[in-house]
């Protein structure tokens, strides 16, 4: 085992427990995300995917454990990550348009106080292209379709310039167009030596999108590159005994192997 | 302190109303529809300003219908604006409330020649009067205790409360806890919904005049979110409720005649101090409660109870 | 709706019948009773002369100038505010802020009189309100959040408990004997008339400060509104800045209710920035609009208040803002009803002219079968078939073909026959050609069976735009001549059956 809170980690978990109403969401989390990976975490629902996310991003309380960014806690390294929340997360009748939404991600960099400039709203655009959509980048948010909404959340994390970022099931409810767009942006980001962490639901898609696996049910069972660890012992042992989807998940197996 | 029997009427008036108003609070509270309780509150004084302004007489028959009919317009237009209008919820009850309200506020100015019908009247009330406005006794009836004219209005609003509730538990329960479900069950929520709001209405009316309004705007929420925090059992939450409301009510009074010399005051508003009351057995609740408190919270969240799955931690430890 | 008008007309009928006679000294009487009349001892319900409304509305008269141009100030202010308060869904918080800021009003009165003044100086009584409004509304966020008792309940309970303190205070101060405690209970229902120089200095200093930080932290607070979560993310402290709006929700609050009261200051609030959400999609433009309703209400309410007698400023104030708010939500520009009722129509009527019009050409193109180059529109089908083409009606099959004679597409329809015009033709062909496109990107891009796509295609075709349109030509270039109108990827239903013998 690597050493913990190295720097080189873009993310690094040890024994992280969240509870709610002391009820254990995640229990005892030891994880360490290689650099430059696409990472799926995989896991039924209830399973903790999201809570996992939203845990290494202080944004739930937790009952016990470390993390750190990059060797460093999330506090001191907001800068390195970007973030895509679940789209339903969100009021999208706000009255506000797709590219003040991406602007919204360099806020940190406008200041407080100062309005959003020509520039700011231009590398918005910029980042509406990168997803597809600068057509629409007028356009109010909720006259998008759900894959464009989910489209100007990957926009507005493009927009953060991060180097390490987590995504809160961005495939969920999109159309086919869309998860192409956003494959292709997840292999970007890798080739340009970012790290993702994309919380999953579709087991069929599993082996072709990414290079790295995180199998959570509560706690790890198991973690690493793909190949070897999404294995169908593995996906048993995740997802217990639910024999319907443990049949899919062996078709999707195969499926995903012959793909590669 | 002497007791008295006039006190024994505030005290009974008092906890008619808190009891007639927590029935109700409870399903309010389960449907998270408190504020609602606030706005028809508010929003039935242009139905008592036209009532009074048809009849001429206060308490009448016209007033009550008036109110109850306000009160479900209050419901009905929340629920339009914020459906037609694409309103927030709250928005839609904020500015259909206020809109009443002004209306009851300009119809009140308009009729202030006739009677006094004080605005102040409608909100705070004058519950230490009561004994002095008696059933069949109208003036000055001192240390003789006659049944006030508002215990019987309120017996009568909190025996039809009741009656609706002991009736219709099953359907309430069903739409308070999913209305979706009920729906489906063929029991109409909405139906339900509007029952209630007229529950709440004609309560409010009943109560305005003895109590005024702010008591039934704490007495439908306080003690309901009291008893939601000690049982999980409807039919005890409702028990606990009118319990809780009785406790104020006798509080509330006790303290209207303590407090005040305390502090170098002659008198007060039985009213306010009831709806006060109310709020410090909440905030005890709220502190103490057995499991639902913040102390046995605080206490307890160290533990986390363990999960059967992960007790036994046999599988493989991530690399 | 309706029902809502029939009621404000019954009311304001009931307002004109119900004008009572009375002398002067009632009025005072009234006056000293608590209840408001900001237009002095006039009775009768005669209307002003023209020169005074002039006067009132261009703020000439100085009595009224004041009243008038502070509670505009005020809805500018509340505006702002309101706009966030709306966006962050807690409009209700900011009645049970107001609410729970009468404890705080009476005790610093006490406090002040004891302490040998006469307890109404407004900036004291408006620090105690602000200490215990926040205190309220700190309050409800410990409840729900510390608490299963829901915020709603939360609230429900500050409200009440906070104003039932503050009404048991009250009522112990009013029951001294020696304490004047007169206009304390204009709190509760303003009284926009009592307002001096010296407050509307106050009112308008404050208002400014207001104002000028939701236009300076307009983006923080936009964000706070729109995605908390994401706020966090990027280090944006959202509870300094959920409780900054709160203060400054308090702030309003205790400004508005010398002149609308703290019960319907909530609607100062809430109101114009409800209305103006039904203009515009836009934030900026949202907020300006916004404060301009808040201030047409106050100048509204409070010159009417001043012209008609028996006529409280801020029950005036409340429902000019909500007729701006029900004219707004009828004709609103972007959310309004009638828009999208209008829009809907137009709609259903596009979808309808396309339905027949695409019947049409592939009807002709079947019984002529030249699928490439169609280019005679005088070229008939049969009726019978045309219906017999797609699951409509006869009824509404003649009413599109009548809409389609008037709008020059169909040159001439009887029971037997139906042909099209040289426009309707190009209109005909130029609809299934996008149909066409948009199925064959369908099955050629998305992996969509074709036997599902004609159902797809109908419902997005429809509102497929122009730049749409060439996006997809271009997206297609390499499989389909760009010219030509491609052949449909998939059987007509039709298709099997014999044609009709009878030609034209």
């Amino acid at each position: 085992m690597e050493p913990s809170h190295s720097a080189s980690h873009p993310l690094a978990i040890h024994d992280l427990t969240v509870a709610y109403h002391r009820k254990p969401v995640i229990w005892d989390i030891d994880l360490d995300i290689p650099e430059g990976k696409l990472v799926g975490v995989i896991g039924p629902n209830g399973a903790g995917k999201s809570t996992l996310i939203k845990a290494c991003m202080d944004l739930i309380p937790r009952a016990s454990g470390e993390i750190s960014i990059y060797g460093k806690p999330y506090k001191k390294q907001r800068s390195l990550v970007g973030y895509v929340p679940q789209r339903e997360s969100v009021d999208w009748d706000f009255p506000v348009s797709a590219q003040d939404v991406v602007a919204m991600g360099l806020y940190r960099k406008v200041g407080w106080f100062k309005p959003v400039r020509k520039k700011h709203l231009d590398k918005a655009r910029e980042m509406l292209s990168h997803v597809g959509i600068e057509h629409l980048a007028e356009r109010q948010i909720s006259q998008l379709s759900g894959g464009q909404q989910q489209r100007v959340f990957l926009a507005r994390a493009l927009a953060q310039e991060a180097k390490f970022y987590m995504m809160d099931e961005p495939f969920a409810a999109v159309d086919a167009a869309t998860e192409r767009a956003i494959v292709s942006l997840l292999r970007e980001l890798k080739n340009q030596g970012k790290t993702c962490m994309v919380v999953h639901h579709d087991l069929a898609t599993v082996a072709k999108y990414f290079d790295w696996v995180v199998l959570l049910n509560m706690r790890i069972v198991d973690a690493g590159p793909t190949d070897l660890v999404f294995t169908e012992e593995n996906l048993r042992k995740t997802y217990g005994g639910k024999l319907s989807l443990l049949d899919e998940a062996a078709q999707a197996m195969r499926h995903g192997k012959s793909h590669k | 302190m002497t007791w008295m029997p006039a006190d024994t009427s505030i005290v009974v008036v008092g906890s008619l109303c808190a009891v007639a108003c927590a029935l109700p609070g409870c399903f309010m509270v389960l449907r998270r529809m408190s504020m609602m309780g606030d706005a028809i509150s508010h929003a039935v004084l242009p139905g008592l300003a036209l009532g009074f302004l048809l009849t001429g007489s206060r308490a009448s028959l016209p007033m009550f219908m008036g109110a109850a009919v306000m009160g479900l317009l209050t419901a009905y237009f929340t629920q339009s604006i914020s459906k037609w209008g694409k309103v927030d919820r709250g928005a839609a009850m904020g500015i259909t409330f206020t809109t009443m309200f002004a209306l009851g506020l300009l119809l009140i100015v308009q009729a202030t020649d006739h009677v006094d019908i004080d605005p102040g009247c409608v909100l705070y009330g004058a519950l230490e009067l009561t004994p002095f406005n008696t059933f069949g006794v109208i003036e000055m009836a001192g240390y003789i205790i006659d049944i006030p004219h508002s215990a019987i209005v309120l017996s009568i609003v909190l025996c039809m409360n009741l009656g609706i509730i002991i009736l219709l538990f099953k359907e309430f329960k069903i739409s308070a806890y999913d209305p979706e479900l009920a729906t489906t069950l063929g029991i109409n929520a909405q139906l339900m919904h509007y029952l209630l709001m007229a529950m709440v209405a004609v309560t409010t009316v009943a109560a305005f005049e003895s109590v005024g309004s702010i008591i039934v705007i704490a007495m439908l929420v306080v003690p309901a979110a009291t008893a939601q925090l000690l049982t999980d059992n409807l039919k005890i939450m409702l028990v606990i409720s009118a319990v809780v409301g009785v406790l104020a009510a006798v509080m509330g009074h006790i303290s209207a005649i303590i407090v005040p010399p305390m502090l170098g005051f002659d008198g007060t508003s039985t009213s306010g101090m009831i709806a006060g009351s109310a709020g410090l057995l909440f905030m005890f609740v709220w502190l103490f409660a057995p499991r639902y408190g913040l102390v046995a919270k605080l206490f307890s969240s160290r533990k986390i109870e363990v999960p059967e799955m992960v007790a036994s931690r046999d599988s493989a430890c991530p690399k | 709706m309706k029902m809502f008008i029939r009621v404000l007309a019954l009311v304001l009928l009931v307002l004109i019948i119900s004008h009572p006679t009375a002398d002067a000294s009632q009025v005072h009487a009234e006056l000293a009773h608590g209840s408001q009349l900001a237009g002095g001892p006039l009775r009768s319900f005669e209307l002003p002369p023209w020169e005074d409304v002039q006067d009132v509305l261009m703020l000439r008269n100085y009595n009224t100038k004041l009243v008038v141009l502070s509670t505009m100030i005020l809805g500018v202010a509340s505006g702002f505010v309101g706009s966030f308060l709306l966006l962050r869904k807690r409009s209700l918080m900011g009645d049970a802020l107001s609410h729970a800021c009468l404890p705080g009003i009476v005790l610093l009165f006490i406090i002040m009189a004891s302490a040998g003044g006469s307890g109404k100086s407004l900036v004291g009584l408006l620090l105690g309100a602000s200490l215990t409004g926040i205190i309220g509304v700190g309050v409800v966020m410990l409840i729900s959040s510390t608490s299963r008792v829901k915020d709603d309940a939360a609230m429900g309970i500050v409200l009440s408990v906070f104003f039932g303190i503050g009404i048991a205070m009250m009522t112990m101060v009013q029951k001294t004997p020696g304490q004047s405690s007169a206009g304390l209970i204009d709190f509760i229902y303003g009284k926009a008339a009592s307002m001096v120089l010296q407050d509307f200095v106050l009112l308008s200093g404050v208002a400014v400060v207001i104002a000028a930080l939701c236009l300076l932290l307009m983006k923080e607070f936009a964000l706070l509104c729109f995605d908390q979560t994401f706020g966090k993310c990027i280090g944006l402290p959202v509870h300094l800045l959920d409780v900054l709006l709160m203060i400054l929700v308090a702030a309003v609050t205790v400004l508005g209710m010398q002149a609308v009261g703290l019960i319907l200051i909530i609607a100062y609030l809430v109101t114009p920035a409800a209305t103006a959400r039904f203009w515009t999609d836009n934030l900026r433009v949202m907020l300006l609009l916004s404060a301009l309703f808040g201030a047409m209400s106050g100048w509204l309410g409070a010159s009417l208040s001043a012209l008609l007698p028996r006529m409280p400023a801020g029950a005036v104030i409340v429902l000019m803002a909500a007729v701006l708010f029900i004219l707004s939500m009828l004709f609103g520009t972007s959310r309004g009803i009638l828009k999208r009722v209008i829009s809907h129509r137009q709609l259903k009527i596009k979808v309808g002219r396309q339905h027949m019009l695409r019947a049409v050409y592939e009807l002709i193109e079947l019984r002529y079968k030249t699928s490439a180059k169609l280019s005679l529109p005088n070229k008939s089908i049969h009726y019978a078939n045309l219906l017999s083409h797609r699951t409509w009606s006869a009824a509404s099959l003649s009413h599109l073909l009548r809409r389609g004679k008037r709008e020059d597409h169909i040159e001439k329809f009887d029971g037997m026959h139906v042909s099209l015009t040289e426009s309707g033709f190009g209109e005909a062909a130029r609809i299934t050609r996008n149909h066409r496109l948009w199925e064959i990107f369908l099955i050629t891009h998305a992996d969509i069976a074709p036997s599902h796509v004609d159902r797809d295609a109908d419902s997005v075709e429809h509102v497929l735009s122009p730049e749409m349109v060439r996006e997809l030509e271009s997206a297609l270039e390499a499989k389909i001549d760009t010219q030509v109108i491609p052949p449909s990827p998939h059987e007509f239903f039709v298709a099997d059956k014999p044609e009709g013998e009878k030609e034209l």
